[in-house]
């Protein structure tokens, strides 16, 4: 425990000494932030138009609309972000050679891997706790419903857990960050566009294609629903992640 | 303390290390010589259970390298050749995250780094970040962190790469200090080093044991013939002549003319017998001028070229 929570302090303090966490932390909050903004002009814009029309505006439930927007935007955006979160979680080690001494001290091969995702992870909360202050609007001049809110934060919590687990992953593959990089968002693409092939497939393929898109998953959490399929299917690709990984690093090893 | 029993490591089809056996004693300093890419740093990463033999196994302080390695781990401190440092770090936070790791206790942690600070002499530069530090400074915050929580074996690889002399010399002389309390093995291509620190040699030559025992008992075993070297003041191939036969001589070789009507000559002479009396009196009974002569030893270097060539021949 002592060792997981050494790694997870150094990988923490690398992240926010680099300039990796910061950049990463920019974007999406400047991204993000764009996208509520034009949401909630979308909005207003639909009510003035109807307004000097002079029809009665459809009654819209205005946060939740622009929230789900938002989420969906949002995991676009992840699909970028995230690669560049795990890219040097070990091939930088590998190319440091400090891989080395992680893997001489008592730290095992878990140990040093569970700290590292760890840390991942803790930086995927800050970017959404820090999108909280994007959305903050919404509770100061109305009053939504936060459970729908928390569902749809929950569920891209575990889409970014999982990619983060497999980011880990290809980064045990390689020393260079940039192929791990390119690899990792390669990979999640494709498992994020396979939902595509899905509409010209019939039968059991459909629904298999449709089961292993990462996106399919969650689409009811964005809309307020935890449904327990679901948090399985991202537990598991997670635990495949990082089952893959921990594989490697024992590979690595053996071929020395 | 350390037994490396018939280890071998194949690499895609290549054996780096071949059947390489040896046993280091508590206290002892070992040097492993040999040029490079003998299967140095793979026999030191095989010991520090970086990587599993292919063959063979090794125990350290009695734990298997392969069954028991988390003991292992936990008795060693290793320094590979390239030192495993985290640039963006200051020194005295990494060390501290080593100290960590090596599941020191946290109250004991402090002690630790100031310690292996003060032993590396890292005083000056512990806030500074290491990216920045010299390849002198670089390599001794690497001794630092493999000395943190007084391992009972310290593997160095190549621990003196890149300093500059007298950081050499600091270096050499801590690793003598260490070799009181712990069990060193360090391997190096610098020939004087291992006579200056290591109570034996181990030499390894394309991942074989090519020979071993002390610096000067190598010296002894691989020497082939005892040499003399003399200068005479003489007609050069009357004094070859007579030098060439006396009893015992093998070889007789002239080296060019040193000033007018001197010579050096290299006398090869039979292992074992001592001819300087018999050379100095043959060259005096003639008439001619005797103005050097002395035995010559093998140095470190002979044997070890001795070796690598032999091999290869």
């Amino acid at each position: 425990m002592q060792n997981i929570l050494a790694i997870w302090q150094r990988e923490m303090k690398s992240y926010f000494v680099s300039p990796i966490a910061y950049a990463v932390l920019t974007v999406f909050l400047f991204l993000t932030g764009l996208i509520f903004f034009g949401n909630l002009t979308e909005v207003y814009q639909y009510t003035m138009t109807t307004a000097q029309m002079g029809q009665a505006p459809q009654p819209i439930d205005v946060p939740s609309y622009v929230t789900q927007s938002l989420f969906r935007t949002t995991t676009v955006i992840l699909l970028f972000l995230i690669p560049m979160l795990t890219m040097g979680l070990f091939s930088e080690e590998k190319k440091r050679g400090t891989i080395e001494l992680l893997l001489t001290t008592p730290v095992g091969n878990f140990q040093a891997l569970l700290g590292k995702y760890l840390a991942s992870v803790t930086v995927l909360l800050i970017l959404f706790a820090s999108s909280a202050i994007t959305i903050s609007p919404l509770f100061i001049y109305s009053r939504p419903d936060w459970k729908p809110i928390l569902a749809g934060y929950f569920g891209m919590f575990l889409y970014g857990a999982a990619l983060l687990a497999l980011g880990v992953f290809i980064s045990t593959l390689t020393e260079n960050q940039i192929v791990a990089v390119i690899v990792t968002f390669g990979v999640s693409l494709v498992l994020w566009l396979i939902s595509v092939f899905s509409a010209s497939a019939t039968g059991a393929a459909k629904d298999v294609i449709n089961y292993l898109s990462v996106i399919s998953h969650l689409d009811d959490f964005i809309k307020g629903v935890i449904d327990t399929s679901h948090v399985i299917y991202y537990l598991t690709f997670a635990f495949v992640g990082l089952f893959l990984a921990y594989r490697s690093l024992e590979s690595m090893r053996w071929k020395g | 303390m350390i037994e490396v029993e018939h280890v071998s490591k194949v690499y895609s089809g290549r054996k780096a290390v071949d059947d390489v056996s040896f046993r280091v004693e508590k206290g002892e300093v070992l040097g492993f010589l040999g040029p490079n890419g003998a299967g140095k740093t793979t026999t030191m990463r095989i010991l520090t259970c970086y990587m599993p033999s292919t063959e063979g196994t090794a125990r350290i302080a009695g734990y298997d390298i392969f069954d028991e390695s988390i003991e292992v781990r936990k008795r060693i401190g290793y320094l590979p050749e390239n030192p495993p440092l985290y640039p963006e770090m200051s020194v005295r936070s990494y060390l501290d995250f080593v100290a960590k790791i090596k599941a020191t206790p946290s109250n004991q942690r402090k002690s630790q780094v100031d310690e292996a600070i003060g032993k590396c002499n890292l005083g000056d530069v512990e806030n500074r970040i290491i990216g920045r530090l010299s390849k002198g400074y670089k390599q001794r915050v690497g001794l630092a962190q493999a000395l943190l929580n007084n391992p009972e074996v310290l593997i160095l690889d190549e621990p003196t790469l890149g300093l500059d002399p007298k950081q050499i010399h600091e270096v050499r002389s801590l690793i003598k200090g260490l070799a009181s309390s712990h069990t060193v093995i360090l391997s190096t291509h610098i020939l004087p080093e291992v006579s200056m620190t290591c109570n034996r040699v181990v030499v390894i030559n394309k991942g074989k044991v090519v020979a071993s025992g002390t610096p000067e008992g190598l010296g002894q075993q691989m020497k082939g013939a005892e040499r003399v070297s003399l200068t005479v003041e003489g007609p050069v191939e009357a004094v070859r002549g007579k030098l060439a036969g006396i009893d015992g001589v093998l070889s007789v070789q002239a080296a060019a003319e040193a000033a007018a009507g001197t010579s050096t000559y290299t006398v090869e002479c039979k292992l074992h017998s001592d001819l300087r009396r018999a050379l100095a009196s043959a060259v005096v009974s003639q008439g001619w001028g005797l103005l050097e002569l002395r035995g010559v030893s093998m140095s470190l270097e002979d044997v070890f070229i001795n070796l690598i060539t032999k091999e290869e021949a």
